[in-house]
């Protein structure tokens, strides 16, 4: 009797995944978990921490930690020194596991089981899941489970993180597990040098594997054209221009609907309720700020179906070593590229993405460059610029200069990043360490649509949480700061021109006036740093326009393009180029650097970017209208 | 010679690994990453522009590497072994 009440209260049995990258670890996590998952970081660092919770057969629960991918105990980028930690019980409020679940790609033992027994000398209950068992068999690669269970000395259980069935006898074993009670004991780091494994696992290979001498064949074909120079450039071009027009084609008609029914939702709202403070609180500040956050999650969601295909199927890796000499000149890694390329959709992800970067200085760079890539927040002032002023018309036959204007904004953001990226590589002058690249291509794996989907949900969830609290809380911010103090009796012109927004752009015009700005675009500028695309919106109201934002460019495009010069439009192009406009993205910087002094840095030097690049472009474009 | 000096699909073996330093990180990941001796090991591919990094594959496993890790690592050509992905596979048979 007495057994069975402890037994119902006692905790969950705490099990730990880990593995060398690339074992399939995180598929047997989404096989175990499911949708039970839990996303946040450890405390003081930015290391992803994913814990899920399992149900056993016999209705146990366990809690499932899946630790970062790492080839070594000995750590050489922070993830690694995470999960080192872990084994070792030496995290503050995490305990030490009950059991290690050590990840091996039944095809790559000779690189995974070094890190096997490595993990052995700690001496905890642990047990190999031999994974991907299916690859192995359809590649004529046997494995003798026997003979390895008995050479390592650990159970080894067979799983296929794919099948739904796939880790039933690891469910069946986790029934048991003895729960072990050192949950508070730090280990010591094993003391042997652990030079001689390599030569243990080739021993164990010999004994308990057959591999036949052509098991890697269509790794080796895919990889002919992949890393060809010539090929290999030309595949990855054509990729990402099909990705950009998946992004900006496939999303748009989403975008629109999800516009109109924001705007629908908006008027609902405004008939429902009386004209008032309450009324323009909840229609202009909160339902205005959840329609410029929900408006763009179409682009990103497609965008990063797009990177996690390709990173799934082994592919983003190539891409990173076809490019890494590029971004070595330019002051980065190959593995820059991928938060690179998440940034066209928005900096946010992109600066998250740059945790993968193992050198904290390549990482820094890639950090601070992100907010110069063309995200879709500039698309619509953009779009608003453009068709103000540059004529709907064709140039040398083929191009259409409104696209060709749009495609040199983009180009002008690739290179100022490369050129700043250049500049600090410049002006750290320091050789003294090296950066290492030492990247693993793994083995070509068709994209799971379980994976992918969970993947997917995670990163919206990631954006809509924290981007969208951010933007939302700023919005409504920003609706104070303009709608208050009302305008006095009798006032004439737009009642923002009274208000503390109105009043700070007036203040900012004097700045702002050597660059062309006239005081409407002062005063859209202070909102617009919410999120850029709320500058537009902005616009309209100065410009005393009823509109919501998806026509507001519409109506406003005639208006200023009346009122502007050239030279002005030209400047605020530019100035939309650099401007670190969008708050979010440095709160983000903050978050994943945890240091004031990087935002401080990155806000003035991209002020200063913009203001000069303005400033220049202005001055030209006065000279030459 | 160094693998960086490795002409492209030969197969060669891994004499050792050399630490630039005292307390090497690259040198150790490497060790670790299974260059050690012994090992069969090829230049699969070098990258598009300037030829670095290469792309290495040791055991069973492929690598991006730049030229400065890769030369670190002395390998032997065995005599009599021409272009091709041919002797690879000793310990797992």
């Amino acid at each position: 009797m007495n057994a069975v009440v402890v037994g119902a209260q006692v905790d969950p049995l705490r099990i730990a995944l880990v593995g060398n990258p690339n074992s399939g670890k995180t598929a047997l996590f989404n096989r175990l978990t499911g949708s039970r998952q839990k996303v946040a970081n450890y405390a003081g660092v930015t290391v992803e921490r994913k814990e899920g919770m399992l149900t056993t057969p016999k209705g146990r629960q366990v809690q499932v930690l899946d630790l970062p991918g790492t080839y070594s105990l000995i750590a050489t980028s922070p993830d690694e020194a995470i999960t080192r930690d872990l084994c070792l019980g030496r995290i503050v409020g995490e305990a030490l596991p009950d059991l290690l679940v050590c990840v091996v790609d039944a095809t790559n033992l000779r690189l995974h089981l070094r890190f096997v027994l490595e993990l052995k000398r700690l001496d905890r209950p642990m047990v190999v899941a031999l994974n991907m068992v299916d690859v192995a068999a359809r590649r004529g690669v046997v494995v003798d489970r026997a003979e390895l269970e008995s050479r390592l000395g650990i159970p080894v259980i067979e799983t296929i993180a794919v099948h739904r069935r796939g880790a039933g006898e690891l469910l069946e074993r986790l029934d048991r597990v003895v729960p072990a009670n050192a949950t508070d004991t730090m280990l010591d780091f094993p003391a042997e040098p652990s030079d001689g494994l390599h030569d243990e696992v080739r021993g164990i290979l010999r004994a308990a594997v057959r591999t036949p001498p052509n098991a890697h064949a269509l790794d080796d074909r895919i990889d002919r054209v992949v890393l060809h120079p010539v090929l290999g450039l030309a595949m990855l071009a054509v990729l990402l221009f099909l990705m950009f027009q998946a992004v900006f084609a496939w999303a748009t008609p989403i975008m629109g609907g999800i516009e109109s029914l924001i705007g629908s939702l908006g008027a609902a709202v405004a008939s429902a309720l009386p004209a008032g403070l309450l009324q323009s609180l909840l229609v202009d500040g909160f339902i205005a700020g959840l329609g410029s956050v929900l408006v763009f999650l179409p682009q990103i969601l497609i965008l990063f179906l797009f990177i996690l295909a390709l990173e799934e199927s082994g592919y983003l890796p190539r891409a990173a070593f076809l490019l890494d000499r590029l971004m070595v000149g330019a002051g980065m890694s190959g593995r820059s590229f991928i938060p690179l390329l998440s940034s066209f959709a928005c900096a946010i992800p992109g600066i998250m993405a740059a945790r993968t970067i193992g050198d904290p200085r390549d990482r820094l760079v890639t950090i601070l460059v992100a907010p110069l890539m063309t995200c879709s927040a500039r698309l619509p002032v953009y779009a608003l610029l453009i068709g103000a002023f540059i004529p709907q018309r064709t140039v040398w036959g083929i191009f259409n200069l409104q696209g060709a204007t749009l495609f040199g904004l983009y180009v002008a953001g690739i290179a100022s990043a490369l050129g700043v990226a250049y500049a600090m590589k410049w002006l750290r002058r320091d050789r003294t360490r090296e950066h290492a690249l030492m990247m693993e291509l793994p083995s070509y794996r068709v994209p799971h649509l379980r994976d992918l989907a969970i993947g997917l949900y995670e990163r919206g969830m990631i954006f809509l949480k924290r981007v969208g609290g951010v933007i939302l809380v700023l919005t409504v911010l920003l609706w104070f700061l303009a709608s208050f103090p009302a305008p006095p009796e009798g006032a004439v012109g737009p009642p923002i021109h009274y208000s503390f927004a109105g009043q700070l752009g007036q203040a900012l015009q004097h700045v702002f006036a050597p660059i062309g700005f006239n005081w409407e675009i002062s005063i859209a500028l202070v909102p617009g740093m919410a999120a850029r695309e709320v500058a537009v919106g902005a616009l309209a109201t100065v410009y005393s326009l009823s509109a919501t934002d998806a026509d507001a460019a519409v109506q406003l495009a005639p208006v200023i393009a009346s009122q502007w010069s050239m030279a002005t439009a030209f400047s605020l192009l530019a100035w939309f180029v650099f401007a670190p406009q969008c708050l979010s993205t440095l709160a983000t910087i903050k978050r994943e650097t945890n240091s004031w002094r990087v935002v401080l840095g990155a806000t003035a030097y991209l002020f200063a970017l913009a203001y000069l690049a303005s400033f220049i472009t202005y001055r030209i474009a006065l000279a030459l209208t | 010679m160094l693998l960086s000096e490795l002409p492209r699909r030969v197969s060669a073996r891994v004499e050792s690994v050399r630490d630039a330093r005292a307390d090497d990180a690259v040198g150790r990941r490497l060790r670790e990453l299974g260059f050690v001796a012994g090992e069969s090991v090829q230049v699969v591919s070098t990258g598009p522009f300037g030829g670095d990094p290469l792309v290495i594959e040791v055991g069973d496993t492929r690598f991006a590497l730049r030229r400065a890790e890769a030369a670190r690592i002395s390998v032997r050509v065995p005599t009599g072994t021409g272009p091709g992905r041919g002797d690879t596979e000793d310990a797992s048979q």
